[in-house]
């Protein structure tokens, strides 16, 4: 009797977990709609608009050309013994350029840029709210959402690609340092073998999917702190959501992108 | 200013109702505020103050009632006639809520976006309302270099930058020490004699209340309980009355 009670709470929690879930989802489908019917309406606001896209790119390139630099470090150190058991050493410049350019690059610096520019929207946002100062641009005659968060999608759209392929040159260059210091490389050598292996097939899937990836990391920000409620405890939930759902969200991205490049290119 | 000549009120507040859930906040609440009028709302905590000027900012739609602004029912509206008519309003906020990442100057500017206004305009209009509130010299700070009271100054000079006929004052002066609520208390009367505006006030402050109203209002389970002067309110028997001046 006990375990059925027992069994019966988790499935009504589960139940109430994945309702959640799904009012979170409806809500976020709306909220781009939203975000697409004002977009193309004027007024433009590209002077925030280029603040935006200024701040997110400049706060966020140290923290992404340190990860790429570590990620094209471990990257080679972990695959060289490897590939030297098979005297396949000479492949090391093309396999690592293939992996970071079309998956390791977007999908590790996304995730980066998800906890810092995602839930730093989040946190942005959600003070905001909590402190009237949305209610205040309203009350004033602006759009806040036109002002706050199409400018915010609309700058982590286009800077998170840039910061992708920023990433991607850094990891390869910590990759080639790696051949260089153990294999003798020269970078010269090292950066024409990547050229010769990466095709436009590596290319655009890559740069298409990591759009998508931006305007994820601007979206699930922007709609967790533009709705935060709750006060200060609101805040640090928007936050922390934003992070959750963006990399679930990537994930799910990553896995269409994956799953249409092989449609058309065959992977 | 007197209800009696027959005057259009500039602002009219009629049988407003808002519900959530089960809790019936605004029960048919009426309000009409006259020209040139300093006008207190007092009720206690949770008793559908916000809730009242959030419904008459547009900021939440009430359930049932009309708010009229200026002879325009609010509700009949576009977006855009309402986003006009907006900028005849001022609202002081409770937590002053200036925009964080912006300097003071960025912060005045702001409700004049939409104005087309040159630089050198948007300039002289932050600086005349800077000297209102006297601080002229934090035009170039950011809001954490101010303090409670010179924020609720700059947040006084925002709302009167578009020069607006009505100004809402949400709780102008609770946080603030005596000193400070004391000076808030003469800016508003200051800014309503040279500005000419009428003023909605809530407020819990009797010193505000008793200084600032020509005429107050009650507001006890939804309703608009008892209307009257400082002096016929504070003066009254009814106990519900006079819980709100001990």
């Amino acid at each position: 009797m006990e375990k059925m009670l027992k069994l019966m709470i988790t499935s009504i929690q589960i139940g109430n977990a994945l309702r959640n879930f799904f009012i979170d989802v409806g809500e976020l489908s709306f909220f781009a709609g939203r975000f697409f019917k004002e977009v193309f309406t004027k007024p433009f606001e590209f002077k925030e608009l280029l603040r935006q896209c200024y701040n997110m790119a400049n706060k966020s390139l140290l923290l992404v050309g340190v990860t790429g630099f570590i990620l094209g470090l471990v990257f080679s150190l972990q695959s060289r013994p490897t590939l030297m058991e098979f005297g396949a050493e000479g492949w090391m410049p093309s396999m690592v350029s293939i992996s970071i350019v079309r998956e390791i690059g977007p999908v590790i610096i996304a995730l980066i840029c998800a906890g810092k520019i995602s839930s730093g929207i989040g946190a942005e946002l959600g003070s905001m709210r909590v402190t009237e100062q949305i209610d205040a641009m309203e009350v004033s005659g602006t759009n806040p959402f036109k002002y706050l968060v199409v400018t915010r999608i609309m700058a982590a759209t286009l800077m998170i690609p840039l910061l992708i392929i920023f990433g991607d040159a850094i990891a390869l260059f910590g990759s080639s340092l790696i051949e260089f210091l153990k294999g003798d490389v020269s970078f010269q050598l090292y950066f024409n073998k990547v050229f010769n292996a990466i095709e436009f097939s590596d290319i655009l899937p890559a740069t298409v999917k990591s759009f998508f990836f931006g305007f994820a990391i601007g979206l699930v920000g922007s709609f967790k702190g533009y709705n935060c409620t709750k006060g200060t405890v609101g805040v640090g939930e928007a936050s922390n959501s934003a992070v959750v759902y963006t990399s679930m969200l990537l994930f799910i991205i990553d896995f269409i992108a994956v799953f249409v490049t092989d449609i058309f290119f065959e992977l | 200013m007197d209800k009696k000549n027959n005057i259009e009120p500039i602002l009219r507040i009629k049988d407003l109702k808002k519900s959530f859930g089960d809790n019936h906040v605004l029960n048919g609440f009426t309000l009409e505020l006259f020209e040139g009028e300093n006008l207190v709302l007092m009720g206690k905590s949770g008793s559908g103050k916000s809730v009242m000027i959030k419904c008459l900012v547009g900021l939440m739609l009430p359930d049932e009632g009309s708010l009229e602004i200026m002879g325009k029912d609010i509700s009949k509206l576009e977006q855009k006639e309402f986003n006009e008519l907006r900028t005849q309003l001022g609202f002081l906020f409770q937590g002053s809520a200036l925009y964080d990442s912006m300097t003071v100057r960025e912060n005045l500017e702001f409700p004049m976006r939409q104005q087309n206004k040159t630089e050198e305009e948007s300039l002289k209009l932050v600086l005349d309302a800077l000297e209102s509130v006297g601080l002229k010299d934090a035009i170039d700070l950011m809001p954490d270099e101010l303090s409670g009271g010179m924020k609720r100054r700059i947040a006084l000079a925002r709302a009167i930058i578009l020069r607006p006929k009505i100004i809402i004052y949400d709780e102008p002066t609770t946080g603030l020490d005596p000193i400070t609520a004391k000076e808030i208390i003469q800016l508003m009367r200051n800014i309503q004699q040279n500005y000419k505006t009428s003023s909605l006030i809530i407020t819990h402050d009797v010193d505000c209340a008793r200084v600032i109203s020509n005429r107050m209002i009650l507001l006890i389970d939804g309703i608009n309980y008892a209307e009257g002067t400082f002096e016929e309110l504070s003066t009254n028997k009814d106990e519900k009355i006079q819980a709100f001046f001990k």
